[in-house]
């Protein structure tokens, strides 16, 4: 008796020990993050640095404005939203509503592969067929641009949205669809105006996850979006983002450009903060 | 249950023994440190491998770019630095010496179905400022030059734009992170220029003449093909090698390093009789 005791007190400790380890990663992550972020920000001004128009890192006169890199991660991750949810909605309410069984489990499966794809192959796939699909189409000179990037990051995170919002839909209690159904309503009828309604917490969880993995990725767009600073004034430019902003130059940076890197991973980390508070808030209400 | 929680542990302890042999390996007769130019990773790779099973002396490379070697030569903090760009004025002033251990050549490179041939070096600088914007300008086929280059801080970026003399003015449509993504890219567009190490072009792509030159290793070694830059081992001037990197330096500086330099793609300095 007292040996079974003493047993489950060390496998409760060691479980504290391994779950404080996972704690410490995300406190010692966010503590370095903060001390090597902000003295570039210091240095340039907070607004000089945000809202600044130009970045020329190695130039003789630096200019580091990194209000290209915000926009350019805002509008692809808005673009990817755009293009993205409709289609993992949609497909959502049919695996969950409307697919057989047979159907819905070889579908899951697609899906779940799709989840599962390392994002260096999307962004070669994206390199070798979409941006000279897109040169091709539009009629452009070179198809690494905005464009190629939101559609990119729209394929990554429909695994996401789909996942989220059938779970979402299936816990929808079949009392609340048969109620619809036995007024006369039509079966779609019932999805749109009863399912989905009781499930929109998780379905807005779910974009809020696909936010996040849109606004996160670096590999993928890196190999497809060009990486020139520019504003990003139109679809066809060739635009860089706060992720590859920090990859592409980390490699050989020193000094106050390296330093910068960090104020930018800083910023980047805000967002993502951002949107796991908003995500928190959608699946607390969706317990409620 | 308990059978599996042995096994787990028998194999991860026969890891981290392995683990620890692979790096008891070097040990005794003292290690060459060396650090800077991601370029030169090809050769002195080759090199130091080659060093390290003739005579067992450890070597290691940290790759962390040409200004980071440099300094870490005059803070003392690696035995040999590696720069793939000659030393500027001031670094020699501050007491570093340079030895040029190759040349690399910078292939300006085309789409295969291009038929221009030979740029001039002028006309390169305007291609890549925006003054020159459409191929037909210079007798190609009509279509918008997009123009294909490297990131903030590559060493063949800085080496390419020092040389034409576009520093800073480059109007670049993609800045790529790698040769190998440069090279991809304009085999697949066919209006697209870049430029990448001779060394790793292949036959997806079709490197120009410059000035009638085309890069070859007689036309980088005699100067004649002027896009080129110097692999440069960095020491300080009034400072000793410790033995073992004194002896790495001469190997590499020899004859018989030439062959692997060679096979790493670069053209050697070396000369008879020097």
């Amino acid at each position: 008796m007292k040996k079974n005791q003493l047993l489950e007190k060390i496998i409760h400790g060691v479980f504290l020990i391994l779950g404080l380890i996972t704690v410490g990663c995300v406190l010692l992550i966010t503590v370095y993050l903060v001390i090597s972020g902000l003295p570039a920000i210091q240095k340039i001004g907070l607004t000089d640095f945000l809202f600044g128009t130009k970045w020329a890192s190695t130039a003789s006169d630096p200019k580091y404005g990194i209000l290209p890199f915000i926009l350019t991660s805002i509008y692809g991750t808005a673009g990817a939203i755009v293009i993205g949810v409709p289609i993992g909605f949609l497909t959502a309410v049919y695996l969950s509503k409307i697919a057989s069984p047979r159907v819905k489990s070889a579908m899951q499966t697609v899906v779940s592969i799709l989840a599962g794809i390392p994002s260096v192959v999307y962004g070669l796939v994206g390199m070798l067929v979409l941006v000279p699909g897109i040169q091709v189409i539009f009629g452009v000179a070179d198809g690494a641009s905005l464009l190629a990037a939101i559609i990119v990051l729209a394929i990554m995170i429909l695994p996401s949205i789909i996942k989220m919002s059938i779970t979402a839909l299936d816990a929808v209690p079949k009392e609340y669809e048969d109620a619809s159904l036995a007024l006369g309503a039509t079966p779609i009828e019932t999805y749109f105006k009863v399912s989905v309604p009781a499930a929109k917490s998780g379905i807005a969880a779910s974009v809020v996850l696909g936010v996040g993995r849109a606004i996160g990725e670096a590999m993928a767009v890196m190999m497809v979006a060009g990486n020139v600073p520019n504003m990003p004034n139109s679809l066809f430019q060739s635009v860089r983002f706060l992720t590859t902003a920090v990859s592409s130059e980390m490699a050989y940076s020193s000094g106050l450009q390296q330093q910068a890197l960090f104020s930018i991973a800083l910023v980047l980390f805000f967002f993502i903060m951002l949107i796991n508070a908003t995500l928190n808030f959608f699946l607390k209400r969706e317990k409620e | 249950m308990n059978k599996t929680m042995k096994k787990m542990m028998v194999a991860a302890v026969s890891m981290a023994m392995l683990a620890g042999c692979s790096n008891s390996n070097s040990g005794g007769k003292g290690t060459v440190t060396t650090d800077g130019s991601t370029s030169m990773e090809k050769v002195i790779g080759a090199l130091g491998e080659a060093y390290q099973q003739e005579t067992g002396v450890g070597f290691t490379y940290n790759p962390t770019g040409s200004g980071s070697g440099i300094k870490a030569v005059q803070e003392g903090r690696c035995d040999i630095g590696l720069s793939s760009r000659a030393l500027k004025d001031e670094e020699k002033e501050s007491g570093l010496t340079e030895t040029v251990l190759a040349y690399d050549g910078i292939a300006i490179i085309v789409n295969p179905n291009n038929t221009v041939e030979d740029l001039s070096l002028e006309t390169i600088a305007k291609i890549y400022t925006g003054e020159i914007k459409n191929w037909s300008e210079i007798g190609g086929k009509d279509g918008e030059i997009v123009l294909i280059g490297r990131e903030a801080g590559s060493g063949t970026r800085d080496g390419f734009e020092s040389i034409t003399d576009t520093e800073e003015k480059c109007q670049y449509r993609q800045e790529l992170t790698s040769t190998g993504d440069v090279i991809t890219t304009v085999s697949q567009n066919e209006n697209a220029i870049g430029y990448a190490s001779v060394a790793s072009v292949k036959d997806t792509v079709k490197a120009v003449k410059v000035d009638g030159v085309s890069p070859t290793e007689e036309t980088i070694k005699d100067g004649s093909y002027v896009v080129q830059r110097p692999f440069v081992l960095v020491t300080k001037t009034d400072g000793k090698l410790s033995d073992a990197a004194n002896k790495f330096f001469e190997y590499v500086t020899s004859a018989d390093a030439c062959d692997i330099i060679t096979a790493s793609g670069v053209v050697p300095a070396y000369k008879e009789g020097k």
